[in-house]
Parts: structure tokens; C-alpha cells; sequence
């Protein structure tokens, strides 16, 4: 049963007076204000901010998560988003004072745990990759390329060649053409085949003596494995270039298949997807790098070292391209992939993607029977269907199915993505889903097929709101809430 | 002086721009075409006056809810005019493209050969093509 | 396994369904000699239980913050964190769920993050807040590159007060772009007026500034936005955003672009991240600013919702043009923020304020009233002050205090090579009289005592 009232937003819940949370009475001896500070520095008004008393806090933000599907509620088959089961033994262990409550500046006498447990994750992330040295510093994917994109740069400049080309599959995500251009680079976009496989013509017409990187998303934003990626990395490789790894889908290849053995020199890993960080509304997420020898002395500083059995900070790393953010790395996200790999093991963590490919298999070879999948009768993790005959005949959108698919329990898959397929609908089930539920959401979007138009383009019919009015947010941007005191 | 001009009348870039050309002077717009592909327009970023362009070279941008397009300028020559009140009244795109929506003038340079632009009937041929 | 459900019936229906025979069937499409003929080299897989006991004894060597008496800050802050921040934060719809792409199914992500914005444009006083990004040296870098776009000049002016980290990170990007940093001395401790006079001119696109500095001290803001206003530059204030119950907002003393690191609000210390990148800009830089932002608007049937707007800036869209290659926010943190603003409020947010000053100038008082010890700047401070050690060894000084149970400082000599005989100190709301007393009277120990400094 929904609750209206404690979901006004919490400036309307505010009433002059009230307050949840109290502070000591100060047990120093207290000096006016006026001798610590200089006038022109204070607040000229007590903060702008909400009151409420602690009951009204609860119930605002309780209600408000149920308005919100979640993989703890609902089957959240988010293609390339790797939205699986997040263990709540992961969130019990990184909550350790030992882990949680570690000051960053803290002398690293200190800290010998959380220190082993980071240069451990290091290496079992090194050993995963088939790459040699890996920096955990990185708070995503996109910064992963990011800093990875730098290392190479830094690579080039240190070897005096020039080199300003980064070239993208036209299918990757929208993240790597964007970090090319932030590390220095041009983007050159390579063009796809149908099953989104790199077009080796048009790579080949593209290499030259500028080309610094090639960035591959493999398997690919299809779910596809690019098989030419020896062959590609010969030819980069000929060319002098490097080879990046989009590690998005690493989900599909645990113990299969390493980057490092395919031609990969670096790569950024998603623990937040593929070792189960919980995704947290956006975020955290971490994006650790992994790097082949000859680039690991420009990976960001520090890294954990160990010497004479002490762990430490090894910032005194002469070519390294420096820092690319504060402190050490989204220490907290990284001790759950920890705490995830260690609890597969070599086995298990293979036993991850043979599952996560197993039932993307199984659903794709449910959902052919009602859509076109482009790429093929089988697929990795994940697969790409279409709408557009459905379209085409019916009138009936990715987005009407989408926002339908919500009318019947089920988080919808990513929409329009790749760019590369018309009305693309990217499945990506993951191995923590049962056949009950595949076939459950097989059934759902069968039903939806069968539906009169209308009722699908009127969707969603059960969610607290129906389909937003985004012309008007993007005309008449409202970004905040009105001030209370009007200033 | 934006009544709506005969689209018949006008010339076309690739990219969907329009020209009218008077005594050197081009006023310059994007098709009905364009603007229904675009769909929802919500956004526009218009050049300084002043600005010298190359034809062929970006100019300013049209965004919908969820696509940006750059506006390419069909001919070279400096920027004498823009339409200051457009990117409040984008509807005015809908309404009367080759009219009140005109975009820009440019005092088109000397040398322009207005190369590559196409007549009613050709662009009419391309557009058909690209819904396929 | 512990977390798939399929049996080994399951498995064989399912591989029927699909054709096939086998699991190892599934990878045909990886060519045999590129596949892994050998397990993976990693430990075996632990049980629930031997995991918590493996882990209990990782964590167990270590000494947390909240066990230690804590006086370490330099922009991640002990704080006190209320325990509804926790419960709720801790809901699984919360932190389970992802970017709100399905506006129906991500109502309470959205009005929070509006929510958020909204508690950041009235705690800074700017117009617009993105809904965050990585950490406050990630929103430093952003804001100086939008600050560059927006002006299209390439040289950004700031002062060794500023955060060295942030610095670094700075300059790394600054690598491989086409702009220049000039890093201005800060001699005692805060940006010297004239030097800055002398150093901006009209290829300046930004300054940029901390408030509080890096040293804790309170900057003449004011005068520093008049300055760069009269070049045609930004300013940029990076800002903690605690201190905002005590001290000016940034709008009002000329900031045009907000950047922070939002840790000190309700998240825990974490070794340094997952944090909370703060940033927020004047209106006429909203086209400019990157990362996720959340807009009101209204569904079919003319109900108030949220959606994510103004999502032609980003790089799913815009790609190589676009204003960042950020994709995410930090969800979860700013839902942290969120929580503890609301649960603070007006009242709360300034009485911790007035916390940190109070015990902040009892502690500087306490330990510098008597030699080794003397304060390294005269500026007025909120919570943070610099300390200088006449005769003892700074970093063998701390080692020994920590040694002792306290994390009495920060050195400085790595970043600061002139203030290799200082360390920094922060004291927040957490610190008690009776611990304050014993860190003042642990340092004065160590320091007088006969023992030479560690060789």
C-alpha cells in the first residue's frame, strides 16, 4: 500500500521547529563566534535545508524505495549492465570497521589487513586478465579508460613517438569515443558488421602511423565474441598501436578466455557488474586497470607494494601518469569483488560465465520465437533483439514494449543500444536468474506481442506514475526545488 | 521579412540545410524533412554574428530529448544576422520552417560557388531514399 | 555455487532447448586457441563461513579510525554518521537498482537525486547541481574543464592551498589537453592577493580555490572573485560542505562553479572511496556541466515525476563531443548525503559546525600553548589547522602517537617539502575534551621525551 503523504518531497515535509538529529552540548570552553571567524565569512542565514523529526525521515526515504524496481525485487535484465544477484554477505564483510573505517592518511602500520587484501585483489585481478600489473585506482569504467587511454599516452610521449588516433567501433559505448577525446586523443570510428564483428576492411584502411589505440568491446555490445581479435591485434600490434579491452562483458569469459592471451595490452574491469558490487542507483562502481609490463610503470600511483613482508603505498614511481582522483580507489566496491572472487574460486568463477552464457543462450533461443536477433541464433551473456518489424507493422516500439514489460514485473532491457541495430532491446539475464524466471519473462513478452497496440503504447499501467513528459523536463529545465525563503 | 518562402523556390545541403539567396545575402533554415526526423526539439545553439564560416563547417546545434545534430553552413561568408527569438519559440521550426524559421543570414564571400547544393526535386529524391 | 540456481536437470532442458549438447558448446564462437586450456591460478572458493572468518582476520590487523582517537582529515573526515543514514541507505531497492533509465521503475532514485540537488544548490547558493560525480577531485577537474570550455581560454590560475591530490589529478588530465596550470604559492598558509593580481590576466579561464584551504584556513573569497570577475575568469571554490552551516555560501561571495568532496556528509571513511563528488554551477553553465541530472516534469496523467534531463550533453549521445566521458553518479552517496542533510537539518548542520570550530580552537589552543609546538599560520581556521614541530620528527612524531592508540596528524613534508616540521590536524564534532587533552598531552610526551628521533 502506497503512502502519498511521507513521499512529498521533503521540502513540503518540512515544518519550522521540528528535527531529527542532536548534538552534544560542547564540552570545550566556547568563544564567540565573532573572535574565531571574521564577519564577512560567517552565514548570513542558517542553512537553507529541510526540518523534519526522525519518523518523517524514515518513512520519507522507506517509501520512496519502493518506488524503485531493484535486483533484490525484481528480474533486471539490463543488457551490458550485468545486473546480478548482489550478496549480502559481501555487504556484511565490507562493512568491518577493519575495511570501512580506515582513515586514507593513516599510517600504514595500521592498515596491514586492508593493505593485503588490495595488493591480493591485485593479483588475482592480474591472473584473471592474463595481464601483468593492475592499478586499483579508477572509481569506474569510463575513468578506467580514461586513465588507461593516459597510460598510453604517456607510453608514446616516453618513446618520442607521435601518435593521435584512437579508433572505436562504431557499436562501443559512448564512453570510449568521449575518454579518447579527455586523454588527448581523435576518435576514429571503425565500422561494424551485422553480428557488430569489427569490419577489418575499414580498420585496416584506418591503421596508419598515427594510430595510438584500438578499443574493443569483446565479447562486443552484441554478446558476440569477436573471433578476428588475434588477427586484429596482429595487425595493431604491426602498426605499432595498442590494443585497449572495454572489460564491460567480462561476465561471459571468466576462466574461458583471458584478454591478455587474445592481444589485449590493457583493459578496465567493472567489478560492479562482473564481481557483483552492488550498483547503488548509479553508483559506486570501481574501474580497476590492467596493463601488460611494458605499461605498467605509467599505471596511477600509488599501487600497493609489499616489501620485507610490510605492506605499502608505492607512490615513488617516476613515470607514472600520476593521480586520477583523490586518495586510494572505491576501496569499499573493490573489497566486494574481492570477497566475491574468493568465494568462487577458479571453478566457480568459470562456473559463472558458463552460466551467465547458458542462460543468455536459453532466453535468446525463447525470444527469437517472438522477435528478430539480428546477430544470430547464439550469442555470450547477452543478446540484441529488434523491434523495428514490430514497429514497422504494428506501431509498437522497444519503448512500448519496455515500459509494458514493467506492467508485468520485469525491469525491461536496455533500449536503443547498440546504435548499431534499429529498436534494439539488449537482453542480458546473468547467471543468478532461474529458468522459472527466463521462461517467466519469455511468457510476458509473448503476451505483450499479442496485446492490442493500444494497450501496449499506453504502458506503463502500474507503476506509481505513467510515461513522463521528457520534452517538457529538457524545455523548461527544472532542476531544484524552489527556495523556501525566495532567495 | 521571414514570410514563408516557396520550399519549392529554395536550394538544399545534404545535411538538411536550406538556402535562399538574394543579392549575395542567404537566409538559411533546416527543412520540414529535418525537423520531423529530429521530433521534439527542445534546444538550439546559435553562432555570433560576425563569425566567418566555410561552407560545409558547423555552425550551431539542434537538440531533441534524445539527439544532438550539428547545423552544417551550405555556403561560405560571414554570419550578418541570427534569429535571436528562435530558440525561444522552437515550435516556430514546426510551424513555418522556411519562414519565421529561418536560422541565419550570411553575406555570402565572393568566390562562393554554392557547390554541392541540390534543387526541390533532388533533395525531395534524397530524403525519400534515407526512409528506407 | 553458491548463487545460481540451476540444476543439472535445468542445465540439460536448457541446453536442449538451445540445440546443443554441452556448456563447452556455448563458446564455439571463441576460437579454441584463444581459450584458457588451464583453471584459473586463484585460491579456492571459501565458504560463507570461511570467507567471514578470512576476512574478520584481515580486518582485525587493522586499526579502524573509530577505535583509534582520530585527529586525521585533509579532505575525508571523521564525522559522526547518524544510524538512520545506515538502515536506510542499507534498503536493498536502494542500493540493488541502477541509473533510473526507466523513469516508471526509478521514482524514488529520481526525487531523490532532485532532492540532492536541490539540498546542494541551497547549501552552496548556486543555481543548478549535477546528481554527483566520483569524488571531490574528480569534480575539481570538471569544473576546471567547464570553466575552459566556457570561456575557450586555456590557462586556469589556483594556489598550493588548494589540495594536492586534487592538484595532481589536475595536472594529470592537464597532460594531455591543451591548457596550462599555474600553481600560485600560498607562503602563510592562504592565497596572496597580490600574487594572483600580478599572475591573472585575459587568457585566465578559472580560478580556482578552496574553502576552507587544504590547510584548514578560511580564504578571502571575496576579494579572490572580485579579481578573477575583472579578468572575464571563473572562479571555481571547492568547498567542504559541512562548513556551510557556519561559513558564507559560495554564491554569495562570487563562486561560480561549486565543486566538492561530499564524504564529510553521512558517508563513512573507507579508505578514501567510494566518496561523494559535489558539483554545482551557476545557470549560465548548465550546458556545460557533465554527469547525470535529474529534472521535474510531469507523466500523462499530469503528475509531478522526475526524469533524467538535458541528457543531449552526455557521452551516450554527444560521444567524442560530449562535456565528460562520466556516465554514472554516485547513487548511493548522494542518497547518504541526502539522508543526513534531512536528518540534520538547519539546526543540526550548524550546531555540528560550531562543534568542529569550537573543539577545533581548544585543541590548537591546548597544544600549542606550551613549546614544541607552535601554530604554522596565523589565518582564522573551521576545523583543520597546520601545526609546526620545533625539535621532533614529524613523521616518526605521528608513528609513535599512532603507536600509541592516536592518529594525532597528517605529515605535510610529502606534499610540502617546506612544511616537512608540520602536520595537519583536523578536529571534528567527534573529539571530546578528555580526547583532545590526551592527544595534546600524548604529542607533548613524545616530543620531550629524552628519546632522539627514530633514525
Amino acid at each position: 500500500m502506497r503512502n502519498r503523504q511521507a513521499t512529498s518531497t521533503l521540502f513540503e515535509l518540512s515544518r519550522p521547529g521540528r528535527r531529527a538529529a542532536r548534538l552534544p552540548a560542547c564540552d570545550v570552553p566556547v568563544q564567540p563566534l565573532a573572535d574565531l571567524l571574521p564577519a564577512r565569512l560567517l552565514a548570513a542565514a542558517p542553512p537553507d535545508l529541510p526540518e523534519l523529526f526522525e519518523g518523517d525521515v524514515v518513512r520519507h526515504f522507506t517509501n520512496l524505495s519502493t518506488e524503485n524496481m531493484s535486483v533484490d525485487t525484481h528480474f533486471y535484465p539490463l543488457g551490458s549492465c550485468t545486473m546480478k544477484y548482489n550478496p549480502k554477505r559481501n555487504e556484511r564483510l565490507a562493512s568491518l570497521p577493519g575495511f570501512v573505517d580506515v582513515h586514507p592518511y593513516q599510517p600504514v602500520s595500521t592498515m596491514q589487513g586492508l593493505l593485503q587484501l588490495l595488493y591480493e585483489l591485485q593479483g588475482l585481478l592480474a591472473e584473471i586478465s592474463g595481464l601483468d600489473a593492475v592499478s586499483l585506482q579508477p572509481a569506474a569504467g569510463a575513468h578506467g579508460e580514461l586513465a588507461a587511454l593516459m597510460v598510453a599516452a604517456a607510453y608514446f610521449r616516453d618513446r618520442g613517438e607521435q601518435r593521435t588516433e584512437v579508433l572505436i567501433p562504431d557499436s562501443a559505448h559512448g564512453t570510449n569515443p568521449a575518454s579518447a577525446v579527455m586523454a588527448g586523443f581523435k576518435a576514429v570510428t571503425v565500422k561494424s558488421t551485422p553480428e557488430g564483428f569489427v569490419d577489418l576492411a575499414d580498420l585496416r584502411s584506418k591503421l596508419s602511423p598515427a594510430t595510438a589505440v584500438f578499443m574493443i568491446t569483446n565479447p562486443n555490445t552484441l554478446g558476440m565474441f569477436d573471433g578476428q581479435i588475434a588477427e586484429i591485434a596482429r595487425w595493431v600490434h604491426d602498426a605499432g598501436g595498442l590494443i585497449y579491452l572495454d572489460g564491460a562483458n567480462m561476465n561471459a569469459i571468466l576462466g574461458i578466455a583471458r584478454p591478455g592471451d587474445f592481444g589485449a595490452d590493457m583493459m578496465h574491469f567493472n567489478p560492479h557488474k562482473t564481481f557483483s558490487g552492488p550498483h547503488g542507483g548509479g553508483g559506486p562502481g570501481a574501474g580497476p586497470i590492467a596493463v601488460r609490463d611494458r605499461l605498467a610503470p605509467y599505471l596511477p600511483a600509488p599501487v600497493v607494494g609489499l616489501a620485507a613482508d610490510k605492506y605499502f603505498l608505492d607512490a615513488d614511481r617516476p613515470k607514472s601518469i600520476g593521480r586520477v582522483r583523490s586518495f586510494f580507489g572505491n576501496t569499499g566496491v573493490l573489497v566486494r569483488a574481492y570477497a566475491y572472487i574468493r568465494t568462487h574460486g577458479p571453478a566457480g568463477l568459470r562456473r559463472v560465465s558458463e552460466t551467465a552464457v547458458l542462460n543468455a543462450n536459453y532466453l535468446l533461443s525463447r525470444v527469437q520465437q517472438l522477435l528478430p536477433v539480428p546477430q544470430g541464433p547464439r550469442c555470450m551473456h547477452e543478446f540484441v533483439a529488434s523491434a523495428s518489424a514490430v514497429k514497422a507493422e504494428r506501431g509498437i516500439t522497444a519503448t512500448d514494449i519496455a515500459k509494458r514489460l514493467l506492467d508485468y514485473g520485469f525491469h525491461p532491457p536496455t533500449i536503443y543500444f547498440p546504435l548499431t541495430v534499429r529498436e534494439a532491446m539488449m537482453i542480458e539475464p546473468t547467471e543468478t536468474e532461474s529458468k522459472e524466471t527466463l521462461d517467466a519473462f519469455a511468457a510476458a513478452l509473448a503476451q505483450i506481442l499479442g496485446e492490442p497496440a493500444d494497450e501496449v503504447r499506453a504502458a506503463p499501467a502500474s507503476t506509481p506514475i505513467s510515461r513522463p513528459d521528457e520534452v517538457r523536463a529538457a524545455r523548461e529545465p527544472v532542476l531544484a526545488s524552489p527556495s523556501s525563503t525566495g532567495a | 521579412m521571414s514570410a514563408s518562402r516557396d520550399p519549392n523556390q529554395l536550394k538544399y545541403a545534404k545535411t538538411h540545410e536550406w538556402v535562399a539567396l538574394d543579392e549575395g545575402i542567404a537566409t538559411v533554415g533546416i527543412s520540414a524533412f529535418a525537423v520531423e526526423a529530429l521530433t521534439d526539439l527542445v534546444y538550439m545553439e546559435l553562432p555570433e554574428v560576425g563569425r566567418q564560416l566555410a561552407a560545409g563547417e558547423a555552425f550551431g546545434e539542434i537538440e531533441s530529448v534524445k539527439a544532438v545534430s550539428d547545423l552544417y553552413s551550405p555556403v561560405s561568408g560571414e554570419v550578418i544576422a541570427v534569429n535571436e527569438d528562435l530558440a525561444a519559440h522552437l515550435e516556430r521550426l514546426n510551424s513555418d520552417p522556411y519562414g519565421a524559421g529561418w536560422i541565419v543570414r550570411i553575406r555570402v564571400n565572393a568566390d562562393e560557388k554554392l557547390a554541392g547544393l541540390m534543387d526541390r526535386k533532388a533533395y525531395e529524391k534524397q530524403c525519400a531514399e534515407a526512409e528506407h | 555455487m553458491p548463487y545460481v540456481a540451476n540444476t543439472s536437470t535445468d542445465e540439460r532442458e536448457m541446453l536442449a532447448a538451445i540445440g546443443i549438447d554441452s556448456l563447452d558448446e556455448l563458446f564455439a564462437m571463441v576460437p579454441a586457441d584463444l581459450r584458457l586450456r588451464r583453471p584459473l591460478d586463484l585460491p579456492p572458493a571459501l565458504t560463507e563461513l570461511e570467507l567471514t572468518q578470512h576476512m574478520h582476520r584481515l580486518a582485525g590487523r587493522d586499526l579502524p579510525a573509530g577505535q583509534a582517537n582520530c585527529f586525521l582529515g585533509g579532505g575525508s573526515y571523521d564525522h559522526f554518521i547518524p544510524a538512520v543514514v545506515d538502515a536506510l541507505a542499507a534498503r536493498g531497492e536502494f542500493y540493488t537498482s541502477y541509473t533510473p533509465y526507466q523513469p516508471e521503475a526509478s521514482q524514488g532514485n529520481l526525487q531523490v537525486f532532485f532532492e540532492y540537488q536541490t539540498l546542494i544548490t541551497r547549501l552552496t547558493g548556486m543555481d543548478v547541481s549535477n546528481a554527483s560525480l566520483y569524488d571531490g577531485a574528480s569534480a575539481t577537474t570538471e569544473a576546471v574543464l567547464m570553466a575552459l570550455a566556457a570561456t575557450r581560454r586555456r590557462r586556469v590560475v589556483t594556489f598550493k592551498s588548494v589540495h594536492p591530490e586534487y592538484r595532481q589529478t589536475l595536472e594529470t588530465y592537464f597532460d594531455n589537453l591543451d591548457a596550462e596550470l599555474v600553481t600560485l604559492a600560498a607562503p602563510a598558509g592562504s592565497a596572496d592577493l597580490a600574487t594572483l593580481s600580478a599572475a591573472i590576466d585575459d587568457q585566465t579561464a578559472c580560478v580556482l580555490l578552496q574553502q576552507p584551504n587544504f590547510f584548514g584556513a578560511v580564504e578571502d573569497a571575496a576579494a579572490i572573485a572580485e579579481l578573477a570577475h575583472a579578468a572575464g575568469a571563473v572562479l571555481i571554490v571547492v568547498v567542504d560542505p559541512l562548513s556551510l552551516g557556519v561559513l558564507a555560501r559560495p554564491g554569495d561571495y562570487g563562486a561560480d562553479i561549486v565543486a566538492a568532496e561530499g564524504q564529510s556528509l553521512g558517508s563513512p571513511l573507507a579508505f578514501g572511496g567510494p566518496y561523494l563528488g559535489i558539483l554545482a554551477c551557476r545557470e549560465a553553465f548548465v550546458r556545460r556541466m557533465p554527469g547525470r541530472i535529474t529534472g521535474q516534469t510531469q507523466d500523462r496523467d499530469g503528475r509531478r515525476c522526475w526524469v533524467l534531463t538535458l541528457q543531449t550533453r552526455e557521452q551516450h549521445i554527444r560521444r567524442e563531443k560530449a562535456t565528460s566521458n562520466i556516465c554514472t553518479n554516485q547513487g548511493l552517496l548522494a542518497l547518504r548525503a541526502t539522508i543526513y542533510l534531512a536528518a540534520l537539518g538547519p539546526a543540526g548542520l550548524r550546531e555540528v559546525g560550531e562543534l568542529c570550530l569550537q573543539k577545533s580552537h581548544y585543541a590548537l589552543q591546548r597544544l600549542t600553548s606550551q613549546s614544541p609546538f607552535a601554530p604554522a599560520f596565523a589565518r582564522p581556521f573551521f576545523k583543520e589547522f597546520v601545526v609546526r614541530s620545533r625539535d621532533a620528527d614529524v613523521e616518526s612524531l605521528l608513528q609513535d602517537a599512532a603507536e600509541a592508540g592516536v592518529f594525532a596528524g597528517v605529515p605535510l613534508g610529502g606534499w610540502y617539502p617546506e612544511l616537512s616540521d608540520c602536520f595537519l590536524v583536523a578536529v571534528t564534532e567527534k573529539r571530546t575534551r578528555e580526547e583532545i587533552d590526551t592527544w595534546a598531552t600524548l604529542l607533548h610526551t613524545i616530543a620531550t621525551s629524552a628519546e632522539p628521533a627514530h633514525a
